[in-house]
């Protein structure tokens, strides 16, 4: 009851949760691009590689202002997602390895960032390294307002893009060859996923953004084959992962928002893998039940 | 032996530790693996210290690659199901488990020195503090054994099973017809970068471990055809990269293992620009010259 009376009238509990909510949402409609397109990890990539651009862009305003760190996140995040591809396109490093390289690098650079602000005078550097592991009860109804207007223009471009988006996700020589701009729609599409991943930093961290990303389209693949309706799933599966995982690391004092949420998207996909209709283990099992025993009864009818 | 010279034979050694199984993860296609693995370790640590309630049980290590293992098997699990990519596997898995882990820390761990923090950052600096005494002597940095252990160990599996991991790297059903069992050096090799990985964490941070695992041997893959090479070249690589990531980081008094991740990085991308015949200088130098060959045989048949 306490969660609910919190629900209703704690104001920075609200803030909270309308804050992971939003993000839940956002990862899960630019997630199923990235799912689809088998860029996964790439996520877990940018959300490390974004530790320098924050300490960075510090360093160069000495400001703690939200927008400015994102900002140094986002451009980061952006020349790690260029430099893995350039990597990949130039070389015969495959993708996975170019992955690991970079985010790892990246991380370095950050930790020396931090290690070299940390040993700076200045006395306003506390907390920069709160990014790594996120703290949702960080965010204030500021920082929600800009997540929410962000939130809209994002959904808005995927929607003007949507045809296209959804061509490079399924087919994409073909859509190269009808003479879509795929370098660009590519970029356009790695920007989008970058501005989710620096927005979930301050909440969930680092590390846990990628399962945010991943999660919940993957678990809503399972359910349809629709992208349509895939993508409208996987927005209401982050959604609600967001809104019962910060409910349930309220219960607690010592339950961190982060892995709660974690552990809530998980339990989605093993539901989704286990019992989503015609994909689902379950499912299948009994498909393959069924066969048999026709299978059998029409033996016995021929013999 | 003096703290500095501490510290860069811990960094060597374990650079080198790192390099070495790190050539087979990336041959194998695996390096995301690492990023996975060097992660979930910390499950298998803290379970295995609720169990002892001691840090410095060697228990903690056969929990940590116990994790490793089910890490692996785990991810397979699910992509076997075909419901999910290799990526998306990884990607599900790792970040359950890990944050299993932080979950069990921040809740029942909190006055213990686990902290969160010092798993995944590492300190390089603090690794001589951690002294190994025998028979009251006090004979150097525990780190320095163990690391030395765990090297010897990597060194005498690659020279046992190196023709078995050779095939079953580039060749996995040829070895499994001739009678190897891959999946059982898989699953070896896997345990074997889990105990590499929790000796080098508290040194230099889990997600470093990836950049020592992973760097070198990228880097040596550019320069070389040959395994043996490869991995000559990233143990090389490795200790070179300590090295000098530790003097430029007593100059700019930063972290240690983090300015080794980023010289990693550095030589990768001077390797990535210069290497011979695999290098992006040589390759465009390469399209060049095609192009122009490919232009004078247009050219000669149309005028012939």
């Amino acid at each position: 009851m306490d969660v609910l009376s919190a629900l209703f009238f704690d104001y920075t509990f609200q803030v909270v949760v309308f804050g992971s909510s939003i993000l839940g949402l956002l990862s899960g409609v630019i997630g199923s691009f990235a799912v689809l397109r088998k860029q996964s990890l790439l996520g877990d990539a940018v959300s490390h590689a974004a530790l320098p651009g924050i300490c960075l862009a510090f360093i160069l305003t000495s400001n703690k202002q939200m927008e400015i760190l994102l900002l140094g996140a986002l451009i980061s995040g952006l020349l790690a997602t260029w430099l893995i591809m350039v990597i990949v396109k130039h070389s015969k490093v495959k993708f996975d390895s170019a992955l690991a390289l970079t985010t790892a690098v990246f991380f370095g650079l950050g930790l020396v960032l931090l290690t070299f602000i940390q040993k700076s005078p200045n006395s306003n550097q506390a907390g920069l390294e709160k990014f790594i592991f996120g703290q949702s009860s960080t965010l204030l109804e500021r920082d929600v307002r800009i997540m929410f207007l962000v939130g809209i223009v994002l959904l808005i471009v995927v929607i003007a893009f949507w045809k296209e988006f959804k061509l490079m996700a399924f087919d994409h020589s073909f859509a190269t060859s009808i003479g879509l701009p795929v370098y660009w729609m590519n970029s356009l599409l790695a920007t989008l996923t970058v501005i989710v991943i620096v927005m979930g930093l301050q909440s969930v961290g680092v590390i846990l953004m990628s399962s945010l990303l991943i999660g919940p389209a993957v678990a809503a693949r399972q359910w349809t084959n629709h992208l349509s309706i895939m993508v409208v799933l996987a927005a209401i599966f982050g959604c609600v992962s967001g809104i019962i995982g910060t409910m349930i690391s309220s219960l607690g004092q010592q339950i961190p928002t982060g892995p709660t949420i974690v552990l809530i998207i998980s339990s989605i996909v093993l539901i989704s893998i286990l019992f989503a209709p015609s994909r689902g283990i379950i499912w299948k099992l009994i498909k393959n039940m069924q066969r048999k025993k026709e299978f059998a009864s029409q033996l016995k009818k021929g013999g | 032996m003096n703290p500095v010279f501490e510290i860069q034979l811990i960094a060597v050694l374990v650079s080198v530790a790192c390099a070495l199984p790190g050539v087979f993860l990336v041959i194998r296609g695996m390096a995301m693996m690492t990023d996975a693995i060097t992660h979930t370790i910390l499950l298998g640590i803290v379970v295995a210290f609720f169990i002892t309630q001691d840090l410095n049980s060697p228990l903690l290590i056969v929990g940590a690659a116990l994790v490793g293992i089910l890490t692996v098997w785990l991810t397979e699990l699910i992509h076997q199901t075909k419901l999910l990519d290799k990526d998306a596997s990884i990607g599900i898995i790792f970040p359950l488990l890990f944050s299993i882990a932080i979950i069990l820390i921040t809740r029942y761990a909190g006055d213990v020195h686990l902290d969160t923090d010092s798993v995944l950052l590492g300190e390089l600096a603090f690794a001589p503090f951690d002294r190994l005494i025998l028979f009251g002597i006090d004979v150097g940095p525990q780190a320095i054994y163990s690391m030395a252990a765990i090297l010897i160990l990597l060194l005498l599996f690659i020279g046992f099973f190196y023709k078995e991991l050779k095939l079953t790297s580039f060749d996995a059903l040829l070895a499994a017809s001739l009678g190897f069992s891959p999946v059982l050096l898989h699953y070896a090799l896997m345990s074997l970068v889990s105990v590499t990985a929790v000796g080098a964490f508290e040194a230099v941070g889990s997600i470093l471990v990836v950049a020592f695992m992973v760097g070198p041997p990228v880097s040596a893959y550019l320069l070389t055809n040959r395994l043996s090479y490869m991995l000559g070249i990233s143990a090389a690589l490795g200790a070179v990269n300590s090295l000098i990531g530790f003097q430029l980081s007593m100059y700019f008094d930063v972290s240690i293992a983090g300015m080794i991740a980023v010289v990693t990085g550095l030589t990768f991308i001077v390797i990535f620009i210069f290497s011979p015949k695999k290098g992006f200088i040589y390759e465009l130098h390469r399209k060049k010259r095609q192009k122009k060959i490919l232009k004078k045989a247009l050219e000669s048949n149309h005028l012939s």
